[in-house]
Formats: C-alpha cells, sequence, structure tokens
C-alpha cells in the first residue's frame, strides 16, 4: 500500500455518526447512506424541487393576477418566517427575520455567505451535512439567494475538514454543470454563482465578521458591530451569514411549508435540529430530533451514559455554552427556550456528556486552555484574561492555589464578561462561571490546605 | 545573528513556482472578484504548504507577488492560522484532537500513545525526518474520537491504539522504513 491508501483505512464513514438508524422524523439527514450524496441521488429523494417551486419552474399554475408562477422573494421571506427556523450556528436568531434586513433594493454587489467554519468543541453536524448530502445546502443556499436578490455566494469550510471541502466543491461543480447554479437558473432571469472557501486553522473564524476577514485575505479578527454585515459585511458590502444547518433546512420549508415545519418543533422554535452528541456516552454521533424532544430522550438515542456510570453533567450547547448538572438537564427539553430557562444555551446543539468519573477542574482547564489558544489578540480583557484563567485553574489542579485564587478566578471571568468585541471573551467566561456555580466544592476541594487566603 | 535573520520585508527572493501551481492559484483566484484577489492567500499558501511541506519567506514573497499585495500581509495570514507550517516538518504531520470532547474519549491518551510509540514528545519531528507529532484543536469530528488529522488534509476516526499503530507502521511501510 503506498501512503495514501495507508491513511485512507481510516476515513470516517458516517455509520456510527449519521446513518445509524437512530433519527426521529429527520429532514436533512434523511435517507442518507454515504454513497448517495451526487446530485442525481439528492434530485431522487426531491432534492432542487424547492428551488423549481420559487422558480415557477415545476409545472404550477402562474397566478391569476400577476400572471406569474413560482414564489415571490416576500413569499419566501414570509415562508421562512412563518417556520420559526431560527439560527442553527449557536445565536438562535430567527432566520426570516435576519433575511429581511438585506436591503434588497440595494443596487450594487450584495453576497451570501454560509457559516461552515464549524469548530465550536463537541459540534460536528455540519460536516456529516456537507459530506453526505452537500446539494441541500446549495440549494438552501440558491433559495436564500433568491429571496434576498444576491447573486454571489461563499461557502467558507472549516480548514480541518479538507475532505468536507472537496466534497463540496464537487458537488458545486454537478450543480453548476445541471443548471442549478450560475447565470439564468433554469431558464429564469435569476443568477447565483456560489463558490467554496476554506479556512486553515483558527476557531475565531467561526464568529461572523473574523470569518468575513478572513475571506478577504486577511488574518480573522472580528469587527465591531455596528456596522452589522446586512449593510457593510463581505467587501464592504451588504452581506448576509447563515450556518450551514439553517441552509439545509430551507428547501423542506420551502416544498412543505413554513407552519408545517414549525409544527414538528416547538412554538417560537421549529423543525428539526441535529445534535452532535458526544464525551461519555456509549454511541456519540449525530441526532437529528423534532425541537423540544426531551433530553432524557436524546441521551437514550445516544446510548445512553458510558457504560457502568451516572451522568455527572452536561455542556448543551458547545463548549463555551454554560455546563448543567444531571438534576437540571434530565428535566430540560432541547429547544432554545428550555435550555435558556435553565441557565444555558442551546448554542450549535454540541452535546457534550460527562459522566461521573470526571474532574470538573481537569475538564475547565482544557476548555480554558482552547480559549486562551484562541484568542486572536484584538481585544486585552480577552487576550491577558484568557491566559489568566487557564493558569488559575491550572494552579487549582496542581493543588497549589489558595482560597483567595477561588476568588481571583470569579473576577477575571466577570472582568472578561462584556469587555471584548466579539463573543470569545464570553464563551471564555461563561465555562467558568457556570462550573464555579455548579461544581465550587470540587474546585475548593482542591484548595491547597495549608495555604492561607 | 540578526543579519542573518530572514525577515518577510527584508531581502528575500520571490520563489519560482511551477506553471501547475500557478494554475491551481488561478483557479482560486477566479472565485473572486477581479479587485479582490487577496482572498485567494488562504488558499495559495495551502497548496504551497501541500506542494513543499511549508511555507517559506521565499514562497509568501511569490504568492504576494501573484496576488499583488504586501508580503507582511501574507506574513500575518501564514502567522494567523494554526495550520501553516512556517518550519518545515516530517514527511507526515500527525495532528491529534485533545480538546475536552475528546479528551473524554481518549484523545489524550491517542496523543500518549503516539509519543511513547514515535519516541518524541509532542510538537516533536523524528529522527527519520517521517513524522511530526501535534495536539490540536478541534478538528470539529468529535463524535469520532479518537480523532486526527494527517498532513492537514486527511482526516482519521476512532483512532484507538491499535489503529494508530497500524497507521504509523503502515505508512512506514510505505516509505521503505518499516
Amino acid at each position: 500500500m503506498n501512503a495514501e491508501q495507508v491513511i485512507s483505512q481510516f476515513s470516517a464513514t458516517g455509520v456510527q455518526t449519521c446513518f445509524h438508524g437512530r433519527h426521529i422524523e429527520p429532514q436533512i439527514y434523511k435517507d442518507l447512506n454515504g454513497s448517495n450524496w451526487s446530485l442525481k441521488d439528492y434530485e431522487a429523494r426531491g432534492g432542487y424541487q424547492a428551488l423549481r417551486k420559487i422558480l415557477g419552474q415545476d409545472g404550477s399554475v402562474p397566478n391569476p393576477e400577476t400572471g406569474v408562477a413560482g414564489m415571490t422573494q416576500d413569499q419566501v421571506i414570509a415562508t421562512v418566517k412563518e417556520s420559526a427556523l431560527r439560527g442553527r450556528g449557536g445565536a438562535g436568531f430567527p432566520s426570516g427575520l435576519k433575511w429581511s434586513f438585506m436591503p434588497r433594493q440595494f443596487p450594487g454587489q450584495k453576497y451570501l455567505v454560509c457559516n461552515s467554519d464549524e469548530g465550536e468543541p463537541g459540534t460536528c453536524k455540519d460536516r456529516d451535512i456537507l459530506m453526505f448530502n452537500p446539494h441541500i445546502v446549495i440549494e438552501g443556499m440558491a433559495i436564500a439567494a433568491y429571496a434576498m436578490g444576491i447573486n454571489v455566494g461563499y461557502n467558507y469550510i472549516h480548514g480541518e475538514i479538507f475532505e468536507v471541502y472537496e466534497r463540496f466543491e464537487a458537488a458545486l461543480e454537478e450543480a453548476r454543470a445541471a443548471g442549478y447554479l450560475g447565470s439564468g437558473i433554469m431558464g429564469s432571469n435569476f443568477s447565483f454563482q456560489l463558490h467554496a472557501f476554506h479556512g486553515f486553522g483558527a476557531y475565531i473564524c467561526g464568529e461572523e465578521t473574523a470569518l468575513l476577514e478572513s475571506l478577504e485575505g486577511k488574518k480573522g479578527q472580528p469587527r465591531f458591530k455596528p456596522p452589522f454585515p446586512a449593510s457593510f459585511g463581505l467587501y464592504g458590502k451588504p452581506t448576509t451569514i447563515n450556518n450551514t444547518e439553517t441552509f439545509a433546512a430551507v428547501p423542506w420549508i420551502i416544498r412543505n411549508g413554513g407552519s408545517a415545519y414549525l409544527e414538528c418543533g416547538k412554538p417560537n422554535n421549529g423543525g428539526t435540529k441535529i445534535f452532535s452528541v458526544s464525551g461519555d456516552v456509549n454511541l456519540p454521533g449525530n441526532y437529528e430530533v423534532p425541537m423540544g424532544t426531551p433530553f432524557a430522550k436524546l441521551l437514550e438515542l445516544a446510548g445512553g451514559v458510558r457504560t457502568g456510570r451516572q451522568l455527572k453533567a452536561v455542556i448543551p450547547g458547545g463548549s463555551s455554552s454554560p455546563v448543567l448538572p444531571a438534576s437540571i438537564i434530565m428535566d430540560c427539553t432541547m429547544d432554545y427556550d428550555s435550555i435558556a430557562k435553565a441557565g444555558s444555551m442551546l448554542g450549535s446543539g454540541a452535546v457534550i456528556v460527562m459522566d461521573d468519573s470526571r474532574c470538573m477542574v481537569e475538564s475547565l482547564k482544557r476548555l480554558s486552555y482552547f480559549y486562551m489558544h484562541e484568542s486572536c489578540g484584538q481585544c486585552t480583557p480577552c487576550r491577558e484574561g484568557t491566559g489568566w484563567l487557564w493558569r488559575l485553574v491550572d494552579k487549582i489542579q496542581r493543588g497549589e492555589a489558595k482560597a483567595s485564587d477561588l476568588a481571583l478566578l470569579d473576577n477575571v471571568a466577570e472582568n472578561i464578561m462584556g469587555r471584548t468585541i466579539c463573543a470569545l471573551g464570553d464563551a471564555a467566561a461563561m465555562p467558568v462561571r457556570a462550573m464555579l456555580k455548579h461544581f465550587r466544592p470540587e474546585f475548593a476541594a482542591m484548595i491547597k490546605a495549608d495555604a492561607t487566603a | 545573528m540578526i543579519s542573518e535573520h530572514k525577515t518577510p520585508g527584508g531581502a528575500v527572493q520571490a520563489m519560482k513556482l511551477s506553471e501547475a501551481t500557478l494554475a491551481r492559484f488561478a483557479r482560486e483566484v477566479a472565485k473572486f472578484p477581479p479587485e479582490q484577489a487577496q482572498s485567494a492567500v488562504m488558499a495559495c499558501l495551502s497548496i504551497v504548504q501541500q506542494e513543499q511541506g511549508y511555507v517559506a519567506l521565499e514562497a509568501e514573497k511569490a504568492i504576494a507577488d501573484y496576488l499583488g499585495m504586501p508580503v507582511m500581509a501574507v506574513h500575518e495570514v501564514t502567522t494567523f492560522y494554526n495550520m501553516y507550517n512556517q518550519q518545515p516538518v516530517g514527511k507526515f504531520k500527525l495532528n491529534v484532537c485533545t480538546n475536552l470532547p475528546c479528551l473524554l474519549r481518549d484523545g489524550g491518551k491517542a496523543l500518549a500513545h503516539l509519543e511513547h510509540k514515535l519516541g518524541v514528545q509532542m510538537g516533536g519531528t523524528t529522527a527519520d525526518g517521517l513524522f511530526t507529532l501535534q495536539q490540536s484543536e478541534c478538528l470539529g469530528a468529535c463524535a469520532d474520537s479518537p480523532v486526527m488529522l494527517v498532513n492537514d488534509r486527511h482526516m482519521c476516526s476512532f483512532m484507538s491504539n491499535e489503529k494508530l499503530d497500524q497507521l504509523v507502521d503502515g505508512l512506514k511501510a510505505a516509505e521503505g522504513k518499516a
């Protein structure tokens, strides 16, 4: 075997994470098997029917008043608003509302950007979408572009999943050849050019304005907001940025209607959501389930807590979201509102499960190292503060901390929160505050016994 | 000695790049508006790294000339993003994720196993120049843990100690160094 053959033996197949048959009413992951990612397979699953529908190319009767078939831009946006689709990247912002912010009549260039820079620890859902169902993202982006009057888009893909970037490029070639992308799509006067872009190792580029800087060929340092990307985005032009899973949800919504999407979730929390379950479970993987599914059910799908162990805590929405102890999370349903009420965030839907063998000091130390490593260095509270956080937790873990160091840890986290340009500072501080809130005795137990405060 | 220390803005000569490399660059540049060729800098740097193993200052200069941007702006990109190698590395760069979700599923043990197997510490390169071993931050494949990247572009999933041994032994055999 040559080196490439050796390495390829260890490539992921998706069997464990995606084709396990343990989704509940899936829309995005439905009927995937790893080999049916290509255009003809996607079309056989009903793919590109939503794009046909909005462009009036599905054989539907023209509107008697306007004489035009298909859906207007306003109708598409109204449908997405009705669906209560909320941004799947982490913020949970209503997607239809975001689309309505785009100044459609702006005469110059406008851009559509897909954020596939999936680097929030715990999150691995977009990777399986792009690898095993790339056309659903292309179709979703084309629909969004139509709705907002945009004719150029980019998909920014996490550099570490290079094979996924190559898969997406292959899918783009197929879509162009079939006339789903390019000029005058399906004989309409709608044109949309879409390109793939890869990062190369910077967590911060998942922040939308850092992503735009990176897309412009610069260091990924976040911009001040306002101005927001809707008015000053890529190359200073109006830009709308959505997460991969958000775009992937759109074709289903257009085909089945906004109210049907809302009905498969909970009020204000429409649709299905893909949860990446990692850590101490028997069957880690991605699980697509209706919004509002009880956490206990999700845990069951993931095979339950590692055999012989009890649930201790869960980080419900990616490493930046506050940890919740077992007693709280077991009563939650998995949707934006329930998790927020419990004091955390649904975030990207990355559920990191920890069993009763886990030391929270060690867990927090690894997370704090990550934020220190990935701080872009632009804002002093984050650049310096993340280093303080890591050094303090490390000191506690080594048994060398004094009681006053615990108070200092609180204090540093407090002084980072809300004092930085982007959310990375908050993302570093929130896990610290939540760990101290729920598991302070574990930290206190590691304070040096003979040390005086 | 300072006088021997090369800097991006100093007297670095641009590397001559092959027609094949420039054709790959052109494909990336074509994705962007003509006046925004700088957007292709990350792709060009990763192409150079794939072909040469790392990004030399001379290559940065060549990319800067090609894209019409200051060489320091290219260097800023090389140094900002984790995956660019600013120095030569082993023939196979192994990046093992040890972030929290992976740590909970033996990511740390995989790194330790490779340190032992290869006889190098994290960050080191084996004496035969075959392997460089690094810890990495979230690769975005948390449910596949232990997970690692080989030479930036190939992800290896569910890397138990047995599979790590197979990978390392297989690569050694492929290179005639078994």
